[in-house]
C-alpha cells in the first residue's frame, strides 16, 4: 500500500496491438522492470513480443521458482512481483508458490497462457483449469479470452494484489486473446477505485477505549506482525512502544518491523520463541496486536492463551478479527492509518504505570537462559547451526537480506540473526514451503541489487529447488548460500525425537556434495566443519565476486529450543538443555 | 444456528463458484441457495441459508466481502424480514381421487398449475413450515408424490432498508431510468 511502483504511460506504441503486446505494455505501465518466467506453447505469442519491451525476463528452471522469485521480489521491495508460465503443467507448477504468497499476504501477479478459447474445457494438449485450481489460493483470478480485456484485467490484478490485505492474483490469457488485436489505452484500462472492505471500522469510541486500556495497563505487550511491514507502519509502532514504554514481541514474519537491538524488543513469540517472550505474553494484562492474526504457531492452545490480558486487535482484514482469539477492542483498518489516529491519544510516559517495573520483571525472567544460550558456550569441537547463523549476523552487521527455507534452520535464523530492518528477513511463514529460499533470494536480489543477500537453507529444502543455481549462473548475480547440513530433515526428525520415540522414519537424508554441485554450475563453494572455520568462510563468501556456496556440516541431532509442543500452552515449553 | 445471508453479486461466469467454494472450505453445508436478477443492472441477488455457529456469522460475512465479485452482504440473522419459498409438487392423481387433492390445495392456498390424466402439479408459496405441512399431509394420505421441486428460501428485510454499501452505489431509480431510455431509443415494444 502506498508503495506501488510509479505507473508510467507507455510511449511510442501504435494504439492497435496484439493481446500479447498489450500484456507487456500494461506491465511496463505498471512500472514492472523484471519478470520471472518459463515459456511454453500456450504463452508463445507473449514471449514472441517480449523483445519489444523494456522488461528483463529471468528464465527460471521450474515454474515454482518463478512464483517464489516474484514473491521474494515483492517481499524485498514492497512492489508487485510478476511470474509468467505456460498452460497446463506450467500453470500447475506455480500453485505452491501462489499458495505461499497467499498465506503470507504477498502481492504477486501470475500470468499464465491457456489454450485458445474454443478449446477451453476440451482437455486439449496442456489444458488445465488453472483459474479453478487457484481459486482458493488467490485473492482473485481472471480468465481472459479477448485481446481487449487484457489491459483492464492486468491493471485490476495489480490493484487487487496490493489493496487492503495484499495477496496473489492470477491472470489466465487464452492463446487467441494473445494473438488477437485491440486498441491499447493504458489510462482507459484503469480499474475503478478500490473499494475498502465494507466492514472496516475505526470509530471514535473504539479509539478512546483502546487509549484507555493502554493508559491503564500495568503489563502491556505489543504483538508486532507482518502487517506492520505491509502497511508501512514501522514508525508508528515504534512511536507507540517508545511513547508508552511497551515491550514488543514479534511474530516470525514481523521480525525486522521493530529493531532487534531496541531495549523494548523482546524477540520472537510463539512455538520457538524465547521463554521470557511467551511468559510476558501469558502474564500480560494488555496485548496490542498490530497486523498479526493469532496464528496457531503463535498462540499454542487457545483456551490458555493470555487469559489475564485484555486484547486490542488492529487488523486490515475483518475476517481475522475474533477468528482465533476473542478481542476486547477491534480497530479494523489499515494499521498505519489506525495508529496515526490512536497515537495522539497516547500521552508520553506511561500514565500511572511504572513501565520500568514491568520491563524489569521481564528482564529478570530471562534469568540464566541467555547465559545458557549456545552462542555463549565455549567451543566444544562441535559445529552448531546457532554458531553459523550468529556469525553471519555478526559479520553482516545485521544488514543483509536473509532468505530462509523452512525447518530448523529457519527457526535458528529467527533466533540468532537479529533483524534490525524491515524487509530484512524473507521466509515462508504461513505455508511453510520447503524449497522457498533459493528462488526467493534470487527475486530479492533483483529487487535490491545493491543489498547483500544470504540464503539460509537446510540440506533437504535446498535440494527441492537447487536447479535454480543455473538461473543464478545465467543471470550472473551474486548471492551467498549457507546450507545448514545435518543429514536429516531436521525439524521432522526433532518431532520424531520428541513425540514419536525417536522413530526416525524417512528423515535421514543423503545429499550430493553441495560444493561439487556448485562447482558443476561454475560456482565457488566451501565445506565448513568446525566453529573456527565459520568466520573466515563467511568472509570468503562475502568477498567473492560471484555467488558462493557454504556447506556447513553441523551437529546432526541438534534441536531447536525452546519449543512449545503443538497443542500445548505457551508456558509449557520444552527448554534448552544444558549442553 | 441457521444463518441467512442476502448478497448482491456481479452477474458473470464463475461468481457462484467463488461463493460456494468459500462455504466448502469452511466445511459448512449450504441448506439452500437462490439466485436471480436484482433491481440493479449487472447485479444478481442471492439468498443463502446455512447452518453454522452463532459466532461464524461475522467471519462468513467478512470472508464473503473479500471476494471481488461480491458487492453487498447482509446477514439477516434476527432482523425483521419476509421469507418465502416456492414449491412445485407433482402428485399421482386420477380423475377419481383428484377432488381430495383439490380440497387440500384450497386449505393451503396453493394452486393447481398442471393437470394430466394421471398426475397434477401443485404450486405453493410460503414459509418453509407451510410447504413441509402440505408435503406431510400428502404423504399421510393415499396420494403418491412423484416429484418435488423447491426454490430454496428468498428473504427480504421489512421496511425501508438499504445498506450503506448499496447506497454508495447510487440510487436504483437512476439506473432504471437510463435503462428505460436505452430501450426507448432501441424502439423495443414493452
Amino acid at each position: 500500500m502506498g508503495k506501488a511502483a510509479k505507473t508510467q504511460e507507455p510511449t511510442n506504441l501504435p494504439t492497435r496491438l496484439t493481446g500479447a503486446e498489450i500484456m507487456w505494455a500494461t506491465l511496463v505501465g505498471e512500472g514492472v522492470t523484471d519478470v520471472f518466467g518459463y515459456p511454453g506453447g500456450a504463452i508463445l505469442p507473449v514471449y514472441d513480443a517480449l523483445r519489444k519491451f523494456p522488461i528483463h525476463h529471468i528464465l527460471v528452471r521450474h515454474e515454482q521458482g518463478a512464483a517464489h522469485m516474484a514473491d521474494g521480489y515483492a517481499r524485498a521491495s514492497g512492489k508487485v512481483g510478476v511470474a509468467i508460465a505456460t498452460s497446463g503443467p506450467g500453470a500447475t507448477n506455480l500453485v505452491t508458490g501462489i499458495a505461499t504468497a497467499m498465506l503470507d499476504s504477498i502481492p504477486i501477479v501470475c500470468i499464465t497462457g491457456n489454450v485458445s478459447s474454443k478449446l477451453l474445457g476440451s482437455d486439449a494438449f496442456q489444458e488445465v483449469d488453472i483459474t479453478g485450481i487457484t481459486l482458493p489460493v488467490t485473492k482473485h483470478n481472471f480468465l481472459i479470452n479477448r485481446a481487449e480485456d487484457v489491459a483492464p484485467a492486468i491493471r485490476y490484478a495489480f490493484q487487487i494484489a496490493q489493496a487492503g490485505r495484499p495477496g496473489p492474483v492470477l491472470v489466465d490469457i487464452t492463446k487467441d486473446a494473445q494473438q488477437g488485436t485491440a486498441e491499447f489505452d493504458f489510462a482507459a484500462a484503469k480499474p475503478r477505485p478500490h473499494r475498502p472492505h465494507p466492514m472496516l471500522n475505526v470509530e471514535e469510541h473504539g479509539l478512546a477505549e483502546a487509549a484507555e486500556l493502554i493508559r491503564n495497563a500495568k503489563r502491556p505487550v505489543i504483538l508486532a506482525g507482518h502487517g506492520i511491514i505491509e502497511s508501512g507502519a514501522e514508525e508508528q509502532v515504534y512511536s507507540l512502544a517508545e511513547r508508552a514504554q511497551i515491550p514488543v514481541a514479534l511474530t516470525l514474519l514481523g521480525l525486522g518491523a521493530f529493531p532487534a537491538s531496541h531495549k523494548l524488543n523482546l524477540g520472537m513469540m510463539g512455538m520457538h520463541g524465547e521463554s521470557w517472550v511467551n511468559q510476558a505474553i501469558q502474564e500480560a494484562d494488555l496485548l496490542i496486536a498490530c497486523g498479526m492474526r493469532f496464528d496457531d504457531r503463535v498462540t499454542g492452545t487457545l483456551s490458555t492463551y493470555a487469559t489475564k490480558a485484555k486484547k486490542i486487535h488492529i487488523e486490515v482484514d475483518p475476517s481475522e478479527v475474533n477468528k482465533n482469539v476473542n478481542v476486547d477492542v477491534a480497530l479494523m483498518g489499515d494499521l498505519r492509518e489506525v495508529l496515526e489516529l490512536l497515537l495522539p491519544r497516547i500521552s508520553s510516559g506511561h500514565g500511572g504505570r511504572d513501565g520500568s517495573a514491568w520491563i524489569k520483571t521481564i528482564e529478570a525472567s530471562k534469568g540464566e537462559v541467555a547465559v545458557r544460550d549456545i552462542k555463549n558456550l565455549p567451543d566444544s569441537g562441535h559445529l552448531y547451526a546457532a554458531h553459523v547463523i550468529n556469525d553471519i549476523w555478526r559479520m553482516t552487521g545485521g544488514n543483509a537480506i536473509l532468505v530462509t527455507d523452512v525447518g530448523q534452520h529457519q527457526m535458528w535464523a529467527a533466533q540468532y540473526y537479529h533483524q534490525e530492518h524491515s524487509r530484512g528477513l524473507i521466509t515462508s511463514g504461513g505455508l511453510g514451503t520447503m524449497g522457498f529460499a533459493l528462488p526467493a533470494a534470487i527475486g530479492a536480489k533483483f529487487a535490491c541489487p545493491e543489498k547483500e543477500v544470504w540464503v539460509i537453507a537446510g540440506d533437504g529444502g535446498f535440494q527441492m529447488t537447487a536447479a535454480e543455481l543455473s538461473t543464478i549462473v545465467q543471470e550472473g548475480i551474486k548471492i551467498n548460500i549457507a546450507i545448514i547440513n545435518n543429514g536429516y530433515l531436521g525439524m521432522v526428525r526433532q518431532w520424531q525425537e520428541f513425540f514419536y520415540e525417536r522413530n526416525y522414519a524417512a528423515t535421514p537424508l543423503v545429499s550430493p556434495d553441495f560444493v561439487k554441485l556448485a562447482d558443476a554450475h561454475g560456482l565457488k563453494g566451501l565445506a565448513v566443519r568446525t566453529r573456527a572455520e565459520v568466520a573466515p568462510a563467511v568472509e570468503q563468501a562475502r568477498s567473492a565476486p560471484g555467488t558462493f556456496l557454504l556447506n556447513f556440516m553441523v551437529e546432526k541431532e541438534d534441536s531447536v529450543y525452546p519449543m512449545i509442543p503443538a497443542g500445548s500452552s505457551l508456558h509449557e515449553m520444552i527448554r534448552r538443555p544444558g549442553k | 444456528m441457521l444463518h441467512t445471508f442476502v448478497a448482491y453479486v456481479e452477474d458473470r461466469p464463475g461468481v457462484l463458484t467463488r461463493v460456494a467454494s468459500l462455504f466448502r472450505r469452511l466445511n459448512i453445508n449450504i441448506n439452500s441457495l437462490t439466485v436471480g436478477r436484482s433491481e440493479r443492472a449487472g447485479l444478481s441477488r442471492l439468498t443463502l441459508v446455512c447452518e453454522a455457529s452463532a459466532e461464524a456469522g461475522h467471519r462468513i460475512r467478512a470472508s464473503l466481502y473479500k471476494l471481488e465479485n461480491i458487492v453487498d452482504v447482509d446477514d439477516i440473522a434476527h432482523a425483521p424480514s419476509v421469507t418465502r419459498e416456492l414449491a412445485l409438487i407433482k402428485v399421482a392423481a386420477t380423475p377419481q381421487n383428484r377432488s381430495k387433492i383439490f380440497d387440500l390445495v384450497e386449505v393451503f392456498r396453493a394452486r393447481i398449475v398442471d393437470l394430466a390424466p394421471e398426475s397434477l402439479m401443485i404450486e405453493l408459496t410460503g414459509v418453509e413450515s407451510k410447504i413441509e405441512g402440505l408435503i406431510q399431509v400428502l404423504n399421510e394420505g393415499d396420494e403418491k408424490i412423484l416429484e418435488i421441486c423447491r426454490s430454496g428460501k428468498m428473504t427480504m428485510r421489512r421496511g425501508h432498508h438499504t445498506s450503506s454499501v448499496l447506497k454508495a452505489l447510487g440510487a436504483v431509480e437512476d439506473e432504471a431510468k437510463e435503462e428505460t431510455k436505452e430501450e426507448d431509443a432501441a424502439g423495443e415494444p414493452e
